[in-house]
């Protein structure tokens, strides 16, 4: 089963082509890597999916709803995390549970149950009234994204979700993703760390508004005859300024 | 609507957060209404006199006496000769100097009369003018006593100048109004754009775009809080008016309340505004301090006459909403009229808010 799909997608804006006709499914559960160098378009394709603005042309399904169309119904059913911090540092770690919980509607019993768990599993108990802006960097994006996740979303959009983090900060926050894509959430992950890019089921790599490649990262790395994500990485992006 | 109630309550948390700030926001009208009422005060108090009379005559005794009796005048100086005039008034040793002619006291009774020329130093043009008619009231009343006691009234004099509505002319009644219009854009346009403007830079507005709250209670809740603490601020204003300043309460409080409130809206859009425009907090402080209260306090009528201004500034007083609103409050609160007599201060307040929330919320939905 797809949760997103979509079909001949574009974004103009003006005379620049943000995102130049983009096709691709991301199955549920699946983790999905959306990479590209800066300015490829990720994040102008990402805001397409998220009901932030509406494309210029194409079509788009995202965890069943249409990007035309049921852009309030797409938000309910996503959860987003982005690279520049998203939570509040004046606020403490229950109030921004609450709060996040709140303007997704959770009822307050289910919020009161989810983040007695999750408080738990990040053992965070003592630190549930401490302002967010006092726990390490590395806890912060943990937090993040368990909110993120927190009204069980079909999707969840993470916007380069481990920047400015350390290696093994970075692996802790994997092993989360992993766990939730368990739970049937499908990640949609766009990274410039190609390392992470082996973590995902199936990558992308999108150069100047299209998508070059899209398969697993064994698939791309034989297809390339190369030895890592950085070099497939490489070979492509290299291969486009070449034309 | 519960989404929206999280809303409201995140917002509280912030300002509740924030105590320093929120101290200043309740703090600082009433330091400014007793700084203004008490310690800077455009009254005219203490003015320096100087006394050049050629002859020590017995008028000029009783004269100065009076002056000096006064509560507003000191008589520091008497001197010798017109040449030193100038140079006391460029010391600053005399604000004022009464220059009496040659045989003051038989003149003044004949038929040509006596000279009296006063010299003032007007590099203060408002005081001047003060103290020029508290001067002039002096005399005309040491005047009059003389003369009813000439057995000819040959000529006295009728001249009366009364001041309206501020009979003590104290300058707290002035300027409550205009702390009033200052403060409450101090709270709704800085403060709201500067917590929306903060969303922005921290890059939690697009988490809150994404999800499912609509931008429009977006904006509300951004707005609640900071009109319920300017309708506290306000009781405050209000409250420290009528019993510290011992303003008079003649006009009808709804109707101050009434316009105060289209203000706070007027503020709230203006910070809304502000906020659509810019990306940075600091820049969103800049744009309030400088474009919005360096005007009110220079141009609003709170600190200098609007009559008394060039042309130019007079009609760029025009667009402030400060101006009308001051216009307003000081119509209903000093002079206690009607509500008909503040229609057009209302009108236009009424119009800019219009205005204003047409153009942000459509700035607003450029930006999502």
């Amino acid at each position: 089963m797809n949760v997103i799909e979509v079909r001949n997608l574009v974004k103009k804006f003006g005379d620049f082509t943000a995102v130049n006709n983009i096709s691709f499914d991301v199955r549920k559960g699946e983790i999905f890597g959306f990479l590209g160098a800066n300015g490829a378009g990720k994040t102008t394709a990402m805001r397409m999916l998220c009901g932030l603005s509406t494309p210029t042309a194409g079509e788009g399904r995202v965890a069943g709803y249409d990007i035309w169309t049921e852009a309030e119904l797409i938000k309910r059913n996503i959860g987003y995390m982005s690279q520049r911090f998203s939570l509040y540092n004046d606020l403490s770690v229950i109030d921004n549970i609450k709060f996040f919980a709140g303007i997704y509607g959770v009822d307050k019993t289910t919020m009161q149950r989810r983040s007695n768990e999750l408080l738990t599993r990040l053992n965070l108990e003592k630190e549930r009234n401490l302002m967010v802006e006092s726990l390490p960097q590395g806890w912060k994006q943990k937090l993040a994204f368990s909110i993120a996740i927190f009204h069980n979303p079909q999707i969840v959009f993470l916007d380069e979700p481990t920047g400015g983090v350390d290696p093994e900060t970075r692996r802790q926050f994997w092993e989360m993703i992993y766990e939730a894509a368990n739970q049937g959430i499908t990640i949609f992950v766009t990274t410039h760390y190609m390392d992470e890019a082996e973590y995902c089921n199936r990558v992308s790599m999108m150069v100047d508004g299209r998508i070059e490649a899209l398969d697993s990262p064994a698939m791309l790395k034989s297809r390339y005859n190369a030895s890592s994500m950085s070099d497939v990485f490489d070979i492509i992006a290299r291969g486009e300024t070449n034309l | 609507m519960k989404e929206f109630n999280a809303f409201i309550k995140k917002e509280f948390y912030h300002i509740f957060r924030d105590t320093r700030t929120l101290m200043i926001l309740i703090l600082l009208p009433i330091i400014l209404i007793m700084l203004f009422s008490f310690a800077i005060s455009v009254e005219i108090r203490n003015v320096n006199i100087g006394i050049l009379a050629p002859t020590n005559d017995n008028s000029i005794n009783q004269l100065a006496h009076k002056i000096e009796t006064s509560e507003y005048f000191n008589i520091t100086h008497w001197l010798n000769s017109p040449n030193e005039i100038n140079d006391l008034m460029r010391a600053n040793e005399v604000d004022l100097v009464l220059a009496f002619g040659d045989h003051f006291d038989q003149r003044m009774l004949s038929a040509d009369g006596a000279q009296l020329g006063i010299v003032i130093d007007g590099s203060n043009p408002n005081n001047a003018s003060m103290e020029m008619m508290y001067l002039m009231g002096l005399l005309q009343s040491y005047f009059s006593e003389k003369a009813s006691v000439l057995p000819s009234s040959a000529g006295s004099l009728t001249t009366n100048v009364r001041m309206l509505y501020n009979p003590q002319s104290r300058s707290a009644y002035n300027f409550a109004p205009g702390i009033m219009g200052l403060i409450l854009i101090l709270i709704c346009a800085l403060m709201t754009s500067v917590s929306i403007v903060r969303e922005k830079e921290m890059g939690t507005m697009e988490v809150l775009l994404i999800s499912p709250v609509k931008p429009i209670h977006i904006i509300l809740a951004k707005m609640i809080p900071y009109l319920i603490i300017s309708c506290f601020v306000l009781g405050i204003i209000l409250t420290l008016s009528f019993t510290v300043l011992g303003i008079p309460m003649l006009g009808t409080l709804h109707w101050i309340i009434l316009v105060s409130l289209v203000y706070i809206l007027l503020a709230l859009s203006i910070g809304l505004f502000v906020s659509n425009m810019v990306d940075s907090q600091l820049v969103a402080t800049l744009i309030c301090a400088v474009v919005f209260m360096m005007p009110i306090l220079l141009l609003s009528g709170m600190l200098f006459p609007i009559e008394s201004m060039p042309r130019f500034f007079q009609v760029v007083s025009n667009i402030i909403p400060a101006r009308w609103y001051i216009s307003a409050i000081k119509k209903l609160m000093i002079q206690g009229v009607e509500f008909q007599f503040v229609l057009k201060e209302f009108t236009i307040l009424c119009g800019m808010t219009l205005l204003l929330i047409t153009a942000s919320l459509k700035k607003f939905k450029e930006f999502i």
